[in-house]
């Protein structure tokens, strides 16, 4: 297939998946569909997505300690870090962890029911395939990814803090004085709308990737390897592009600030 | 033999995957409330021709009429009421392995739109027909955890789960995997859904015992054409060669040149 056909299918396939969305949020069909994902893609989440914020926020402190410190401006480091976080890493981290985690599995279990028959079997039973398994996984990819990416910045601040104070002996108060002072909610909103982007992508190419993936365990194993990297290239390229909207949006808004926070 | 009145009919279907031509301007009229028994040797194009029926391949030329109205042009969504009247048991029985087998059997009675019914009647049906295919007792077991039989008669008890009863089963292969016994069975109840519930039925099978057992009729599809026609002991009789070979079970000669040399 050739890369227009590809993406005119995909934009096919997307544009089906989310209209029956908002059918599926105010019916109970949708519900009982929906909520069994939002389990096995949000809550099983949960430890390595906070498991990735702690590091992040760790890691960050390790590596900038030294420097702030030498310019005397130790107290000052968790604007940078916590600023990091919430707007970048936090998103981006966590919107990676669950392309591997949860994409990688949504690819094979539906390119496994592709390549069984079982997509033909729900067609023939007059069951929109697309609607009945693409629907609820989108949904609970999209709905979550901010709410785990809310989890991701709030390890990594606790993390960053825990290193900052207890291995380099930093006081809390001027932190997190400085911390408050400088981290506006303009940070933390643009980063949970970000990964409001990233949960949608990983949703809708990791389902296509299984519907569209040929015969047999080798077929279905390549179509993960692709909705991985593709999820992942997607992730970096929508954050670069959401990124410019953001500046631009900051800097229409800045006169009305006061209006807004 | 011909019917005036079909309930399903394929006028000069034709379809090729590449350059493989596999149905080549076939026709047929299927009997209503009889058995029709479709027999080939392997990739002939049986169960392509089945797939044809409920539209899950779209003919390359030729047209496909259900109650007198063409289906093969109708959207996936015109398609629905029309799939929601005919039972399918795929050849690799295609069972949603993430759903245990009594909620298998129950699928179209629960998912199908304009069946509203109480969860216990569904269910109630599902465990009749679970026992009519001898595997009452294994209502909570996955799919997986099945034996290859096994996975065959829930198959065919779904596709046969339905209230009102399908008007139209299609069987690929219900026999193949069982024993001798089993097979007699599934052939007993293919019988009984035709003689009492007036059930419309295409069996596809290699199973010569079953053919002429549950068959009103029995074809030969051959190289893309159907080479035999007529009642079961009239093509068990036929001069033809193919089909001879065919019912004997013996090998087409040029099948055997390989091993002679
Ligand atoms: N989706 C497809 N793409 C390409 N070729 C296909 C496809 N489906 C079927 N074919 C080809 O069409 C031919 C007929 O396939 P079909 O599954 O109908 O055979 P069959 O008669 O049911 O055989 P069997 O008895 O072994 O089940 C085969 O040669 C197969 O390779
Ligand atoms: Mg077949």
């Amino acid at each position: 297939m050739s890369l227009p056909e590809n993406m005119g299918r995909f934009a096919l396939f997307a544009a089906q998946a989310m209209g029956c969305g908002p059918i599926d949020l105010v019916t109970v069909r949708g519900w009982r569909r929906f909520i069994p994902q939002c389990f096995s893609i949000g809550t099983l989440s949960v430890p390595v997505i906070m498991l990735t914020g702690a590091f992040v926020g760790m890691v960050l402190v390790v590596q900038g300690y030294q420097q702030f410190d030498n310019a005397n401006l130790a107290d000052r480091l968790g604007v940078v870090v916590n600023i990091s976080v919430a707007a970048e890493l936090g998103p981006v981290l966590a919107g990676v962890m669950l392309a591997g985690r949860v994409g990688g599995a949504l690819t094979a279990e539906l390119g496994t029911m592709n390549v069984t028959e079982q997509l033909l079997a729900l067609r023939a039973m007059g069951c929109e395939p697309v609607h009945y398994l693409v629907t609820p996984r989108f949904l609970a990819c999209l709905l979550l990814s901010p709410i785990l990416t809310l989890y991701a910045d709030l390890m990594g601040a606790l993390g960053a803090w825990l290193i900052y104070s207890g291995v380099y002996g930093g006081l809390s108060e001027p932190y997190w004085y400085y911390t408050r002072q400088a981290v506006e909610y303009w940070d933390l909103g643009t980063g949970l709308v970000k990964a409001f982007f990233f949960g949608g992508a990983i949703g809708l190419v990791s389902c296509y990737k299984g519907f569209h993936c040929r015969g047999g365990a080798e077929g279905v194993g390549r179509a993960c390897t692709e909705s991985f990297v593709i999820s992942f290239i997607l992730i970096l390229a929508l954050d670069f592009f959401l990124n410019i909207v953001i500046n631009g949006l900051y800097e229409i808004l800045y006169g009305y600030r006061a209006l807004l926070f | 033999m011909e019917t005036a009145d079909p309930i399903i009919e394929l006028r000069k279907v034709s379809k090729a995957f590449g350059s493989q031509v596999v149905l080549d301007a076939i026709d047929l009229r299927v009997e209503r409330e009889k058995t029709t028994v479709i027999i080939g040797r392997s990739g002939t194009g049986k169960s392509v021709l089945l797939k044809h029926i409920v539209g899950l391949l779209r003919p390359d030329s030729g047209e496909v009429f259900y109650e007198g109205r063409r289906v093969d042009n109708l959207s996936e969504k015109a398609l629905t009421p029309i799939r929601c009247e005919i039972g399918y048991v795929f050849q690799l029985n295609a069972l949603f392995d993430s759903l245990s087998v009594l909620e298998n059997v129950a699928f179209p009675m629960t998912e199908q739109k304009g069946r509203r019914r109480d969860r216990k009647s569904i269910h109630d049906l599902a465990r009749r027909c679970l026992d009519l295919v001898g595997l009452s007792g294994f209502e909570h077991k996955r799919p997986a955890d099945l034996s290859g039989g096994e996975k065959k008669r829930v198959a065919v008890a779904r596709a046969i789960a339905l209230d009102p009863p399908p008007k139209v089963i299609l069987y690929d292969e219900p026999t193949a995997g069982l024993d001798p016994q089993r097979s007699d069975v599934i052939n007993k109840l293919i019988r009984h859904l035709q003689q009492k519930v007036r059930v419309t039925s295409i069996v596809v099978t290699h199973d010569m015992k079953s053919a002429t057992e549950v068959g009103d009729r029995l074809l030969m599809l051959h190289g893309g054409k159907f080479l035999a026609d007529g009642r079961p002991e009239e093509v068990m009789r036929s001069e033809n060669v193919h089909v001879r070979r065919f019912v004997e079970g013996r090998a087409e000669p040029e099948d055997l040149l390989n091993l002679a040399t």
